[in-house]
């Protein structure tokens, strides 16, 4: 079992989310987060003070898939959240040790 | 009293009302949302602990004695001797004043941003309106600054230099926040600040017209010259902005409206329409370069107070010097400049001001010292880093999560 994050632009949500469910993935976690990487902040003035905002609003996400599935569903996150411009973010894999489903308590590849 | 005239007032009385708590959305907004309450309630206190001691004894001593030139003495404490057999007419000025006496103090609020000890704030707001803005409203209306000659209208000098010159001293004495000036954070909800903003401006009509004491043609004017201003104001610092900084916000249109209901308010009785607009757009441009005073001069004003208030009040409290005619309002003060009054009148605004800011300066470094060495004025740096609402009133702005919270 892997769990696959990926950080991208917050208006490619749902074109992550097609793909993702075109790729036969029926769950996945989305948490709202700032970061930076490459892509620079921008300026905002008040008053004549300029704040540099650094950290620039992105999307997590989460989803855990079968070991066979990785190939598939990082092109299938990768590719849509593609805009060619800076800042489009990252994707990348761990393993999952432990899987548990809370409402039946199936485990393991059962529980995905 | 007519009974339009005391109709007028008394809604004029609930519009100033209104401008406090419109006052704390436009400073609450403008804070960080971990501060927002504090700055609520620095301003709700003002609603909370004036008016009582206004009543008692804060209307006696500002205008007990109408003809008092120092001390308006203490023969109305208690309101005694103000009945009905007036048809309510002194009742409506202790009412009307009294509003004001409530949002002199709020203003200064805006400054001590973040920092200040609430229960020395709790302190120090009302007794600086009985020993700040009770002496120099007697001395400005009936009293020795206004017997010479010097015009304030609806305050310029009596509440917004007043409290202009008061937040510069607080914050001398307070001191910088932690991290100012190289850190800092932008207003957490600038759509409060702009709801507080639209509240002022319309508060602001019974602050200005409301001032005539009469549903007169010299309320009417006040109306015209608090409904330009503001525009015109907006617009400058507005232009201030795009041309400076290549855009300009809701911030910088908000302050600017602000800056120039300040302005007008000494002179909104004493100068037609036109000139209204050129006091608003000059305190448009000036106070957008004023606020950055502070970063020059080292004084952390947090929402400039100072600024808007002060620079903004004597911008117009001077203004009247040169636009002042008392020939369209049938009145028989003297004349600006322009209309063949000489520097007379612009002297006495000079004075008038000059006299406001040395005494309420001194008040307000007198009680904040007191307070300082008594019971301390300051939160801890801890408090000021995780934020001052849960500290000084276990209390948080934004509850918007959906986390279930259990109850003792």
């Amino acid at each position: 079992m892997k769990l696959v994050t990926a950080i991208i632009k917050p208006f490619k949500l749902d074109d992550v989310k097609t793909a993702l469910k075109a790729a036969g993935v029926v769950g996945i976690t989305v948490t709202e987060v700032r970061g930076f990487g490459r892509q620079g902040g921008h300026t905002e003035t008040y008053r004549g003070t300029e704040y540099q905002v650094e950290f620039l609003p992105k999307v997590k996400l989460e989803v855990i898939i079968d070991d066979a599935d990785v190939a598939s569903v990082v092109d299938a996150i990768s590719g849509s959240a593609r805009t060619d411009k800076i800042g489009d973010g990252k994707v990348w894999v761990t393993t999952v040790d432990e899987l548990v489903r809370i409402r039946t308590g199936e485990t393991g590849p059962d529980a995905v | 009293m007519e009974s339009g005239d005391t109709a007028w007032v008394l809604i004029s009385a609930a519009l100033v009302l209104f401008m406090t708590p419109g006052l704390a959305f436009f400073y609450g907004g403008m804070d960080r949302s971990r501060s927002v309450l504090n700055m609520l309630m620095m301003n709700f206190w003002c609603l909370l602990s004036v008016p009582v001691l206004w009543v008692i004894v804060g209307y006696s001593i500002a205008g007990g004695d109408v003809d008092a030139s120092w001390f308006g003495g203490f023969d109305a404490v208690f309101l005694n001797g103000i009945d009905l057999s007036d048809g309510g007419a002194t009742l409506l000025g202790v009412i009307f004043v009294g509003m004001f006496a409530v949002i002199t103090p709020a203003l200064i609020s805006g400054a001590v941003a973040d920092r200040m000890k609430f229960s020395a704030w709790a302190i120090f707001a009302p007794l600086w309106m009985l020993l700040a803005f009770a002496p120099i409203f007697k001395w400005v209306y009936g009293g020795w600054l206004g017997v010479r000659g010097s015009l304030d209208f609806a305050g310029g000098t009596a509440i917004h230099v007043n409290a202009g010159i008061a937040a510069l001293v607080a914050v001398l004495i307070l001191g910088k926040r932690k991290g100012w000036p190289k850190e800092g954070h932008p207003p957490h909800s600038m759509p409060l600040v702009m709801i507080g903003t639209g509240i002022l401006w319309f508060g602001w009509f019974g602050f200005n017209a409301g001032s005539a004491l009469a549903a007169n043609g010299q309320a009417v004017q006040a109306f015209m010259n608090t409904f330009l201003a503001a525009a015109a104001a907006g617009l400058a610092w507005a232009a201030v902005e795009r041309i400076k900084d290549g855009h300009f916000t809701n911030l910088g249109v908000a302050s600017g409206i602000v800056a120039g209901l300040v302005a007008i308010t000494p002179a909104a009785g004493y100068v037609t329409s036109m000139p209204a607009i050129l006091i608003g757009a000059a305190a448009g441009v000036i106070c957008a370069f004023a606020v950055h005073l502070k970063f020059k001069a080292g004084y952390d004003d947090a929402l400039d107070v100072v600024g808007v208030h002060l620079v903004g009040g004597l911008v117009g409290s001077l203004m009247i010097g040169l636009f002042a005619d008392p020939d369209y309002f049938g009145g028989d003060h003297m004349k600006g400049l322009f209309y063949g009054g000489g520097l007379n009148l612009l002297l006495e605004q000079v004075i008038a001001n000059g006299v406001a800011i040395v005494w309420s300066g001194a008040i307000t470094a007198g009680l904040l010292l007191a307070l300082k060495a008594t019971i301390g004025i300051r939160v801890s740096d801890e408090v000021e880093e995780s934020g001052i609402d849960a500290a000084e009133h276990a209390e948080t702005g934004y509850n918007l999560g959906e986390v279930t919270m259990g109850r003792t």
